[in-house]
C-alpha cells in the first residue's frame, strides 16, 4: 500500500509528511505533529473529543483520513491562542468553570470559536445546538454554554474597544 | 479505531474516477463525506482495497433547480440545512436536515452518500421516497436514473452497480403550493431514527394533487407508503382521511421490537406522526 | 463586587481554577499524550462469546506480521503465575483467559507491536477455537438449582452465589410490619450502567531491564493502593514500582480497579524490556471495565395511616458479572447499600442482600457514588413517593413528617450509620420555595384537565461519604485513611502532596485554598501534587466523595501543625513568648501590638535562616488523617417534567437542586460537581443502560447504543445551598462530588411516574425510555 505525501496548513504553518493512507487525521495530528490537545474518546464518531476545524468548519478528525486533508487548513486547540494571547473562548472556559477534567474541552472550545465566527451573540439554545455533537461527562454543559457566551461578550467588548 | 490498509486514489475528474472504479470494481469504495464509510472501516466492518476519494472532482458540490432540483454527490447535509432555496421550496428536506446525526457529521456527510449507504435507519431515503426522487448514476459510458424506491433494495443494499458512481439525486418540482415535513422519534439528539416519517404534499387548491410518504426504521429498508399516498391523492384533508391515511401508514410499517420500543409502539408512532403532519398541513391550508 | 471577593476568606471563595490554564491551551498531559523512547503498543483480543471453553489459540500468523514483537496469551501468563489476579473485593478474575471465557469481551490475548495499526492487523490473525457453553444472563436464574456453574475454576464454589449479607434486624422489622396500617411495595431494577469517562483507561508500563525499576503511567484514581496490589500480584518489590497517574480525563469510579490491560502491559514490558502502551478503546471500556449498578431491588415500607414510617424491608440481588470486582470495604458485602433508610427516622429495618455470578463483565464499581449508596437512595425515594400515593398524602409532607430531626444528630440509624449533621426540612423548604412547588402542583391539575401530563418529582437524599474511619473501612485490608504532606520553602511558597488524585474535581485549587485558609499563603503560591507514588504520601485515592473529607482534612491538620511550629519560630524572631502571640490570617502578631508581626512568609524564611536552637530546621510536615466518622451530605431535588401523552417522550421543565455539603471551600467548583452529577442522574433515568441478549451479547458497547446525553437534552439546573457543617471535619466540609448522582435519579423517575400517577402508574424501571412510558400509559388506560 503506497504512502502519500501530504501538505497541510496546521495552525497557520505548513506541515508536510509522508503518511499511510489509512492513518486517521487525529492520529496524524497527535503522532506525527505531536499536537496532543486533540483527543480520542470513542470508536464511533460519537463524542467529538477529536474536533478540529477544517478550513474553519468543525469536523471530527477521527472520521477523516489524513490524506483527505492534503492542501487544506486545519486548526487545533493549540492554534486558538494568538501570539501567546488566549482566544476569548479559552478565557471564557476559565472564567465560567467550563471544564473539569479537560478532556472534551479542546473540542468544545473549537466549536465555540467556530460558532462565534458565524453568530457573535448566540443564545443558550444556539450554543447547545452547536455543541450537540460533542460529549462532556463532567460539567453538565451549563457552564460550557456560559463560557461561550462569556467569550461572545468579551469579543464584542474588544470589538467596540477597537471601534472606540 | 484502526482501519486496514488500502490504496488511496484521488481523481480530479469524474472520467478518471469512473475508470478507476471500472478497474477496481468491488475492491474499491467511493469516498464522499465518509461519515458512514469511515466509521465502518475503523471497526473493520468494511475493508476496501481501494478508496476513490471524489472530493477533488469539481462541480459535484452544487445544488441547482432547473425544472427539477439537482443535488450533487458532494452536497453536504449542512448545505441543505442552510439553503434558502430548500427552506422555501422543499420543506421536507429542510425539516430532515437538522435531524440527521450531529452538526459535525452534517458538515461532511452528503445526501447522496447517505442514500448509497442505505441504512434502514437513514433519514434521507424516506424524504426522497416521499418526494419521488431519482438517483443519477454514471458508468464510463452511460448514465441512468433510478427512482429511489428501486434504488434502495434492502438493508445496506442498493441497485448501484460496482462500476457505477451516484453523481446526484434529482428531485421533481414540488409545485407551487406544497407542504412537507420530517418527524423523527429519537432517544437523544443525533440518534439514528427509532421511527421517522417524511411527508410531502402538493396541493391544487384544497385538494392534494400529489402525496408522498416515506417511513424510516420500521422495516428492512425505508418504506414508501403507497396506499396512503393513493388515498390522499385527490382528497381533501378532513379528519377521517387523515385518520385513514395514518392507519394505512401504520399498516405499511413492519417494525421489530428492540430497546427503542416494541413493534406496537413503533407502529403507533407512525400513526401519531402521520396524523400530526397531516393535521399541520390542514392547519396551513386553513390559515 | 471584585473588592468584596478579595476580602473574603480563602475558604468559601470561588477562586478560578489553577489547573485550567494548561487545559485550555491543549496542554493537559493525559496518558495517551505520553510517549517514551522505543515504546511499543498493545492491543487486546476479546472473546466474541459470553461463555465458551477455549479449545486452542494459534498465534503463529499474528506473530509473523512485520512489526509484531510479541503475542501474549493466558498460557504464557500462567507460566509466570499471572493468569489470574485478585479483585478489589477479594475475588479473583482472569488476566487473560486460559480455560474458559466467561463474558463477551473478555481478554483472550494481547498483541504487542511497534504501531497500534499493526497490532490491530495482527489481532485479526489470531485463531481461537471456542466451544460455546450455556450462558447465564439473568441473576435470578443464576442462583437457581441446576444453573450452569460459572466459576468452576474456584474449588469451593458450588453454585453462582457470591455472598449473602444482612443488615438491620429482622425480628423488630417483622413486628413493625405486623403493626402497620399500610404496606407499600416496589420491585425495581437499577439497570447496569457505566461511568464512561470521556478518556478510556490505559497505561504505559516501562520496566527498565538494567535497574528493574518498574514505572507505570496509569489512568488510576488510586495509584498507591494499585501499587500495593501490583507488588502483591507480581512479586516485584514495592519500592521498585512507581505508579504515576497523569491528568485523568474523568473517572467516576471507572478508574479505581486493576484491569487486565495494566497487568499484561506490565508483564509484556518486563519480558520484552521496552515500554508498552495500552490504550483501551471505547468498546473495551464499555464491554469489559467498570460497569456499575445492576441491582434487582425489592422494597417494602410499613406506615401508619397518618404517614409515620414504622419499618423498611429490603431484598436485593446484585448481578456482579463473572467476578465480584467492586472496590469496597471488606466488612460490607453490598457496599453501603444498607444506608437505605435514607433521610428518615426509621424505627426498624431489615436489609437482605445477595450477589450472583452471571456471564457478564466483572464489577460493579461505585459509579460516582459512595459504595452502592446510589441504589439505596433511589429505592427509598421511589418507595416514599408511592407510599404518599397510597396514603393520599402530599409526598413532601410524608417526607417532612419522617425526617430525622436536627436535634436527633448525631443520629444512629437502625442499620448502623451515625449521621453527623443535617437539617433536612430546611433544605426541603428551600427547594419547595425556589421551585414554586405549590404553583407546579396547581398547574399539574390544570393541565391534567386538558389531557396534558405534568409530573413533579422530589428526592430528599442523604449520603454517607468520605471513608474511613479505618476501623470500619478498608480496601483489601488497606485501611481507608488519607494523607497530606506540606512543605513551605524559604520564600514562603509551598508544595502540598496528597494521597488522593483528581480526575477533574479541581484539587489543585481547592486544596491550595485550604492551605491558604489555614496559613494565609495565597493559593497561587501553593502547588498541589498528586498521583505519583514515589513523591506523594500513601493514600487510598479519590472516589466515594472522600477527597475533601479525608485528604482535605489531612491538609487542614498538617497546615495547623506547621502553624504551631511557625508560632515557635515567630516567638523566636519577635523575641516574645509564644503565649503572647495571636494568629490572624497570614501572620502572628504580638497581643496588643499588632505592628509587631511576622507573616507566614517571614516565618518560613526564618525556618531556614534563623530557627531557634534546639528546634529542627525547616517548615514541613505530613499527616495521615483517619476520619472519626463518615460525612453525611444531603439535599432535596425537585424535578418537573412534561410527558407527551401520545409518544411517551418526556422533557424536563425544571430542575431545582438544594445541596448541603457543609462548608463550601470553593462554591464554583462545588456547583460544577453538582451540575455534573445532576446530568448523570438525568442520564441514568433517561437513557444510560447496558443490556444483554439471551446469548450474553452486550447491547451497549459503544456510544451509538450506550447513550450519553448531549447539551441538547441536558436540562438547565437551578442550584441553591444550605450549610450545615460537619461537626467532626476540621473545616466543617463534607464530600459533594457524588451527591447529585445519588440523589437525582429518583427525582427524575419520580417526576415521570408522577405525571402518570393519576392513571394508576406506580413504576417504570430506569431508563424511562419513551417506549416504556408509552407502554405504561397503554396498560394503565386498558386496565
Amino acid at each position: 500500500m503506497e504512502n502519500k505525501t501530504i501538505s497541510v496548513t496546521v495552525n497557520g504553518g505548513s506541515k508536510a509528511s509522508e503518511v499511510e493512507p489509512r492513518r486517521l487525521l487525529v492520529h496524524w495530528i497527535r503522532e506525527a505533529l505531536g499536537l496532543t490537545g486533540t483527543h480520542v474518546g470513542c470508536d464511533t464518531s460519537s463524542c467529538g473529543a477529536c474536533t478540529v476545524l477544517l478550513d474553519g468548519t468543525p469536523v471530527k478528525s477521527c472520521t477523516m483520513f489524513a490524506v483527505q486533508a492534503d492542501g487544506r487548513e486545519v486548526t487545533t486547540v493549540e492554534g486558538l491562542q494568538q501570539g501567546g494571547k488566549l482566544h476569548p473562548v479559552q478565557e471564557g472556559f476559565k472564567e465560567e468553570h467550563g471544564l473539569q477534567c479537560g478532556f472534551c474541552t479542546p473540542g468544545m472550545m473549537l466549536l465555540g470559536a467556530a460558532l462565534l465566527e458565524e453568530n457573535p451573540d448566540p443564545s443558550e439554545e444556539d450554543v447547545r445546538w452547536a455543541i450537540s455533537g460533542n460529549l462532556c461527562r463532567c460539567t453538565g454543559y451549563q457552564n460550557i454554554v456560559k463560557s461561550v457566551q462569556w467569550a461572545a461578550r468579551k469579543a464584542a467588548s474588544e470589538q467596540s474597544g477597537v471601534n472606540a | 479505531m484502526f482501519p486496514r490498509s488500502f490504496d488511496y486514489l484521488a481523481p480530479e475528474s469524474m472520467d478518471d474516477a469512473l475508470s478507476m472504479l471500472a478497474e477496481h470494481g468491488e475492491d474499491a469504495k467511493v469516498l464522499a463525506g465518509g461519515q458512514s464509510l469511515i466509521p465502518l472501516m475503523k471497526l473493520r466492518f468494511a475493508a476496501p482495497d481501494y478508496i476513490i476519494d471524489i472530493n477533488r472532482i469539481p462541480d459535484l458540490g452544487s445544488m441547482h433547480e432547473n425544472g427539477s432540483l439537482s443535488v450533487g454527490a458532494l452536497v453536504r447535509t449542512h448545505d441543505i440545512e442552510r439553503s434558502e432555496l430548500i427552506k422555501d421550496r422543499y420543506p421536507a428536506m429542510a425539516a430532515a436536515a437538522p435531524l440527521i446525526s450531529d452538526p459535525l457529521v452534517r458538515n461532511l456527510g452528503t445526501v447522496v452518500g447517505s442514500l448509497c449507504h442505505a441504512d434502514p435507519q437513514g433519514d434521507w431515503a424516506s424524504v426522497m421516497l416521499a418526494m419521488n426522487a431519482e438517483i443519477v448514476c454514471r458508468t464510463g459510458e452511460s448514465q441512468r436514473r433510478i427512482p429511489v424506491a428501486e434504488f434502495v433494495q434492502g438493508p445496506f443494499t442498493t441497485s448501484l452497480e460496482p462500476n457505477e458512481i451516484a453523481t446526484e439525486v434529482n428531485i421533481p418540482d414540488p409545485g407551487a403550493d406544497t407542504y412537507g415535513t420530517y418527524m423523527k422519534l429519537e432517544r437523544k439528539v443525533g440518534d439514528f431514527a427509532s421511527v421517522g416519517v417524511a411527508i410531502h404534499l402538493s396541493f391544487d387548491g384544497p385538494r392534494v394533487e400529489r402525496a408522498g410518504i416515506g417511513l424510516t426504521a420500521v422495516g428492512p429498508a425505508n418504506i414508501k407508503a403507497t396506499e396512503a399516498e393513493q388515498l390522499l391523492t385527490g382528497a381533501e384533508l378532513d379528519g377521517g382521511t387523515i385518520a385513514r391515511a395514518a392507519d394505512l401508514c401504520a399498516e405499511a410499517a413492519d417494525p421489530h421490537s428492540d430497546l427503542r420500543g416494541s413493534a406496537d409502539y413503533k407502529r403507533a408512532m407512525v400513526r401519531v406522526f402521520v396524523s400530526r403532519a397531516l393535521s399541520a398541513a390542514t392547519a396551513g391550508k386553513a390559515a | 463586587m471584585a473588592v468584596e471577593e478579595k476580602e473574603m476568606p480563602w475558604v468559601g471563595r470561588s477562586v478560578k481554577r489553577k489547573e485550567d490554564d494548561r487545559f485550555v491551551r491543549g496542554g493537559g498531559n493525559y496518558l495517551d499524550d505520553i510517549r517514551l523512547a522505543n515504546m511499543l503498543h498493545m492491543a487486546i483480543l476479546r472473546s466474541p462469546f459470553a461463555h465458551a471453553r477455549i479449545e486452542s489459540i494459534d498465534t503463529s500468523a499474528a506473530e509473523a506480521v512485520e512489526g509484531v514483537v510479541a503475542v501474549v496469551t493466558g498460557e504464557l501468563l500462567a507460566e509466570h503465575k499471572l493468569a489470574w489476579m485478585p479483585t478489589l473485593s477479594g475475588d479473583t478474575q482472569a488476566v487473560l483467559a486460559t480455560d474458559k471465557v466467561r463474558f463477551q469481551g473478555q481478554e483472550v490475548a494481547c498483541v504487542v507491536a511497534t504501531d497500534p495499526y499493526v497490532a490491530h492487523d495482527a489481532l485479526e490473525l489470531i485463531d481461537v477455537e471456542y466451544e460455546p457453553l450455556p450462558v447465564v444472563v439473568d441473576p435470578k436464574k443464576a442462583v437457581e438449582d441446576g444453573a450452569p456453574i460459572i466459576r468452576d475454576d474456584k474449588e469451593d464454589q458450588k453454585d453462582n452465589r457470591i455472598y449473602h449479607w444482612e443488615a438491620g434486624d429482622k425480628e423488630s422489622t417483622d413486628r413493625a410490619f405486623s403493626e402497620a396500617d399500610v404496606v407499600v411495595e416496589l420491585d425495581t431494577h437499577y439497570p447496569r450502567s457505566h461511568p464512561a469517562p470521556l478518556e478510556c483507561c490505559g497505561c504505559i508500563a516501562d520496566v527498565n531491564p538494567a535497574t528493574s525499576k518498574t514505572m507505570i503511567y496509569m489512568t488510576s484514581q488510586a495509584p498507591h493502593a494499585i501499587r500495593t496490589v501490583f507488588a502483591l500480584v507480581t512479586g516485584l518489590p514495592e519500592q521498585n514500582i512507581q505508579i504515576i497517574s497523569p491528568d485523568i480525563g474523568g473517572g467516576f469510579g471507572n478508574k479505581v480497579p486493576v484491569y487486565p490491560g495494566y497487568v499484561v502491559a506490565t508483564a509484556a514490558s518486563l519480558l520484552i524490556g521496552q515500554p508498552v502502551k495500552w490504550i483501551e478503546d471505547r468498546t473495551g471500556n464499555l464491554a469489559s471495565t467498570g460497569f456499575a449498578r445492576d441491582f434487582h431491588m425489592h422494597g417494602e415500607l410499613a406506615l401508619k395511616q397518618d404517614g409515620t414510617m414504622l419499618g423498611l424491608r429490603v431484598g436485593m440481588l446484585s448481578d456482579q458479572g463473572y467476578a465480584y470486582a467492586d472496590a469496597q470495604p471488606s466488612k460490607f458485602k453490598a457496599g453501603l447499600f444498607h444506608v437505605v433508610t435514607g433521610s428518615y427516622d426509621m424505627p426498624a429495618a431489615h436489609v437482605v442482600t445477595d450477589g450472583a455470578y452471571t456471564n457478564k463483565a466483572p464489577g460493579g464499581v461505585a459509579y460516582r457514588c459512595s459504595f452502592r449508596i446510589t441504589e439505596a437512595s433511589f429505592l427509598i425515594e421511589r418507595l416514599v413517593q408511592n407510599a404518599a400515593y397510597e396514603l393520599g398524602m402530599e409526598p413532601v409532607e410524608l417526607r417532612r413528617r419522617n425526617f430525622v430531626r436536627p436535634e436527633q444528630f448525631p443520629y444512629t440509624s437502625v442499620t448502623g450509620f451515625v449521621y453527623d449533621s443535617g437539617e433536612y426540612a430546611k433544605a426541603l423548604d428551600v427547594a419547595l420555595e425556589k421551585s414554586g412547588y405549590e404553583q407546579l402542583r396547581a398547574e399539574q391539575e390544570r393541565l391534567r384537565a386538558e389531557g396534558r401530563l405534568l409530573g413533579i418529582g422530589v428526592a430528599s437524599f442523604t449520603e454517607a461519604v468520605g471513608a474511613g474511619p479505618s476501623r470500619d473501612y478498608d480496601i483489601l485490608g488497606i485501611k481507608m485513611f488519607d494523607s497530606a504532606e506540606l512543605r513551605i520553602h524559604p520564600t514562603g511558597k509551598a508544595i502540598l502532596k496528597l494521597g488522593v488524585k483528581s480526575q477533574g474535581q479541581g484539587h489543585e485549587t481547592t486544596f491550595a485554598q485550604i492551605v491558604a485558609g489555614e496559613l494565609g499563603i495565597p493559593p497561587e503560591d501553593v502547588t498541589v501534587q498528586e498521583g505519583d507514588t514515589d513523591n506523594t504520601p500513601y493514600g487510598l485515592g479519590t472516589y466515594a466523595s472522600r477527597s475533601t473529607p479525608t485528604g482535605g482534612a489531612a491538609t487542614a491538620v498538617v497546615a495547623r501543625k506547621l502553624r504551631d511550629k511557625a508560632k515557635q519560630i515567630a516567638a523566636h524572631t519577635l523575641e516574645v513568648s509564644a503565649d503572647d502571640l495571636e494568629w490572624e490570617g497570614d501572620r502572628f502578631y504580638v497581643k496588643g501590638a499588632p505592628e509587631q508581626a511576622a507573616t507566614i512568609q517571614d516565618i518560613a524564611f526564618a525556618a531556614y535562616t534563623n530557627h531557634p536552637q534546639g528546634m529542627e530546621a525547616g517548615l514541613e510536615g505530613v499527616t495521615y488523617y483517619d476520619p472519626p466518622n463518615l460525612t453525611y451530605p444531603f439535599g432535596t431535588y425537585v424535578v418537573a417534567v412534561e410527558v407527551d401523552a401520545q409518544t411517551g417522550e418526556w422533557k424536563v421543565r425544571k430542575v431545582v437542586a438544594v445541596d448541603d455539603c457543609g462548608v463550601r471551600i470553593n462554591p464554583m467548583i462545588v456547583e460544577g460537581q453538582i451540575m455534573g452529577g445532576l446530568t448523570e442522574g438525568f442520564a441514568m433515568s433517561a437513557m444510560q443502560q447496558i443490556t444483554f441478549d439471551e446469548d450474553g451479547n452486550c447491547m451497549g458497547s459503544n456510544f451509538i447504543d450506550y447513550l450519553l446525553p448531549t447539551a441538547w437534552e441536558t436540562p438547565t439546573f437551578e442550584l441553591h445551598a444550605t450549610v450545615t457543617p460537619s461537626p467532626h471535619h476540621p473545616i466543617g466540609a463534607k464530600g459533594v462530588g457524588e451527591s447529585a448522582t445519588v440523589g437525582s435519579p429518583a427525582a427524575f423517575a419520580n417526576a415521570v411516574v408522577d405525571a402518570l400517577a393519576h392513571l394508576g402508574v406506580r413504576n417504570i424501571d430506569m431508563p424511562l425510555t419513551s417506549g416504556k412510558v408509552w407502554e405504561a400509559m397503554q396498560q394503565a388506560r386498558s386496565s
